[in-house]
């Protein structure tokens, strides 16, 4: 047999201190949350160093885009964060239609609106679940999933999908929403505030949620900006940056709502501004369905998918050079797309989701970096769990909320 | 502050530093020689009237198949806000084609650590004075980055870890319910024929007179006489399971 790679099988070993030792937690370990590995460095209990390592599910989206069309990449961002996937496809739609000056009609800006505000409760829910269960609360988890689910049963009403949706459009959305869809939504709104307070029964005073969760990966104000948090780990540290009202996109600038600010920086703060959260996505919601306004879903300068033959230089050039079919067609694949870079972020369940995207005139994006917020959270546990115990690290990575999908690409 | 003003501050302020500044859609991005970018990024961070506090995002670029040509191959793009202030701007730090490298701020902001190990990885940027500058996403054993323009779509070859993991499955398999034929018998597929066709009369006369239960038994006894002693006889088992 040939000798192994390092890679493979790098079994750990003594480091000679007898008190010390190393231990590999993941990458199928329950309580990562997907296929992410932490190297260990321990003593008795307490870590002494913390490695995470990613790049299991690493699946090279950011080379992928530069070799499909804007509307081919979409789908891509499905597979981002995929416990919300709406919210990537509304970021990636948002920026490319700043980098082409693309404007959606307004009802689409709505309907995108509540189509976010569902996916970030959908990825709550999902989170406190795994939260708890992590920490061993198990009724919450299975309330949670029992909400996520009438969540999930109108998305597959608005579109047909559970998972990956590809809904949203470059320019507005895909289809329109039908009456079913706004009932179901309605009685959902009308229930679930009730559900928050049934979850914070259980577990917002419970001692052992409590002791498991006060004072756990504490990050100061200055900490959580240096290391990059977004979303509601920063908010949990006092820090007032949230996308949606600091640059809003889609209506966010047209509902009003109230963004969640912490004090003290631990999992219990960061628990509670996504409890609050969730009651101010309830709010939007409500706003959106009651101004929803009517009108196209689908802007009339969006591009069609097959982005490659944009339709009105082709027209031009045939008008002009009529008789001469040759001429037309080899007018036709001329660029354009403007060319230019921009940066567009949006607010995701899990922070700040950002795009840069260089556009060189043509139908593709010449190269579209993904500033995924899960990869940072990730990289911030060292700095959370270090001299903590083991415990504690399943605390944190459940309160940072990562995804992996979105963390490797 | 808007942002043509704060890149025009950022020009007077280092004024030796900055290449060209460009506009598009209202976002501003600053060119940038590499040497001082370390100097720049602390002055945008703590001066009173900018107070730069986020690092949204950190990344690497590939110029080299631009349609309109650039100075230099690489750059390397800071994106930053001010959460307080509410401005941003960003920084492009051109960076030659032969050994590109650019001292880290990490120093800055611990958070930038991943990302510039992602952009060391992906474009095999260096960044000066990095605490743990090695692959984050690809395995350390990875040859080539992958963002790089003439790095194929779908790479040059198999990883090699994973060739070896592939190898193992078939040296394990060989223990499993359905270990693959053995690599000797495989080469001589020509001989395996010829030994089994005198043995296909036989097959016939047996399940005619003892039904197909038994018939299978017979046919791994017969095939496994006609290989060589001490080959599993797996494959049989599995034409067995087929038919």
């Amino acid at each position: 047999m040939k000798e192994p790679s390092k890679q493979t099988v790098e079994v750990p070993v003594a480091t000679g201190d007898e008190d010390r030792y190393r231990l590999r937690m993941g990458p199928q370990h329950p309580a990562t949350h997907g296929v992410l590995r932490v190297d260990l460095e321990l003593d008795g209990e307490t870590i002494v160093a913390c490695d995470p390592q990613v790049g299991y599910l690493h699946r090279g989206i950011e080379k992928l885009a530069e070799n499909r069309t804007y509307a081919q990449t979409l789908i891509l961002t499905d597979r981002l964060d995929y416990i919300a996937a709406m919210s990537n496809n509304c970021g990636f739609c948002v920026a490319v239609e700043k980098l082409l000056a693309i404007t959606p009609p307004l009802r689409a800006r709505y309907i995108r609106t509540i189509v976010n505000e569902m996916s970030r409760l959908a990825s709550h829910l999902l989170w406190l679940a795994t939260h708890a269960l992590d920490i061993g609360a198990m009724t919450v988890f299975l309330y949670c999933f029992r909400e996520r689910e009438i969540l999930l049963e109108l998305f597959e009403e608005l579109c047909g999908a559970r998972l990956t949706f590809s809904y949203p459009r470059i320019g507005g959305v895909r289809q329109d929403v039908n009456a079913y869809f706004i009932d179901g939504l309605q009685r959902f709104i009308d229930i679930f505030p009730e559900k928050i307070l049934e979850y914070e029964t259980l577990i917002d005073t419970n001692r052992i949620w409590l002791k498991r969760t006060v004072g756990i990966g504490k990050v100061s104000r200055e900490k959580a900006l240096s290391l990059g948090l977004t979303g509601a780990c920063l908010r949990a540290s006092g820090v007032d940056y949230d996308v949606r009202k600091h640059q809003p996109y889609d209506a966010y600038d047209l509902v009003d709502f109230e963004v969640p600010i912490g004090q003290e920086g631990d999992s219990y703060a960061r628990y509670r501004c996504r409890m609050e959260e969730m009651r101010q996505s309830v709010r939007i919601l409500q706003q959106c369905i009651d101004q929803l306004p009517p009108g196209p879903i689908v802007g009339e300068d969006a591009p069609d998918l097959h982005m490659s033959q944009r339709i009105i230089p082709f027209r031009e050039a045939r008008v002009s050079a009529y008789g001469t079919g040759l001429i037309a067609l080899s007018h036709k694949t001329k660029p354009t797309y403007p060319a230019g870079d921009i940066y567009v972020a949006t607010e995701v369940p899990k922070g700040e989701l950002g795009f840069y995207i260089i556009s060189d005139g043509s139908p593709r994006a010449y190269r579209m970096h993904i500033r995924s917020p899960s990869f940072i959270h990730i990289s911030a546990l060292t700095a959370l769990s270090e001299g903590g115990l083991v415990a504690d690290l399943i605390t944190n990575i459940g309160s940072v909320d990562v995804v992996l999908g979105e963390s490797d690409r | 502050m808007e942002q043509r003003a704060i890149a025009d501050t950022l020009k007077t302020q280092f004024s030796e530093e900055v290449v060209d500044i460009v506009e598009y859609q209202g976002q501003v991005g600053v060119l940038l020689r590499p040497d001082q970018i370390v100097p720049i990024l602390r002055w945008l961070r703590d001066s009173a009237d900018l107070r730069m506090d986020h690092l949204r995002a950190l990344c690497g670029v590939d110029n080299s198949k631009r349609k309109t040509s650039y100075p230099e191959r690489f750059e390397v793009v800071y994106q930053l806000y001010s959460t307080e202030l509410r401005h941003e701007i960003r920084l492009r730090v051109l960076l030659p084609e032969k050994d590109p490298h650019v001292d880290s701020v990490v120093s800055l902001w611990s958070g930038a650590n991943w990302l510039e190990r992602e952009v060391f990885d992906m474009f095999g940027i260096r960044f000066n004075q990095h605490p743990n500058l090695k692959r984050v996403l690809l395995p350390d054993d990875w040859e080539g980055h992958p963002l790089r323009k003439e790095y194929p779509l779908k790479g040059r070859k198999e990883w090699q870890g994973l060739v070896e993991l592939k190898e193992r499955i078939q040296e394990l398999d060989q223990h499993g319910f359905y270990p693959p034929p053995p690599v000797e018998a495989k080469k001589g597929g020509t001989a395996k024929k010829g030994a089994k066709n005198p043995v296909e009369p036989q097959k016939t006369v047996a399940q005619a007179a003892a039904g197909p239960a038994s018939a299978g038994k017979e046919k791994t006894a017969t095939v496994a006489a006609a290989l060589p002693a001490g080959v599993n006889t797996g494959k049989t088992l599995r034409e067995r399971d087929q038919a």
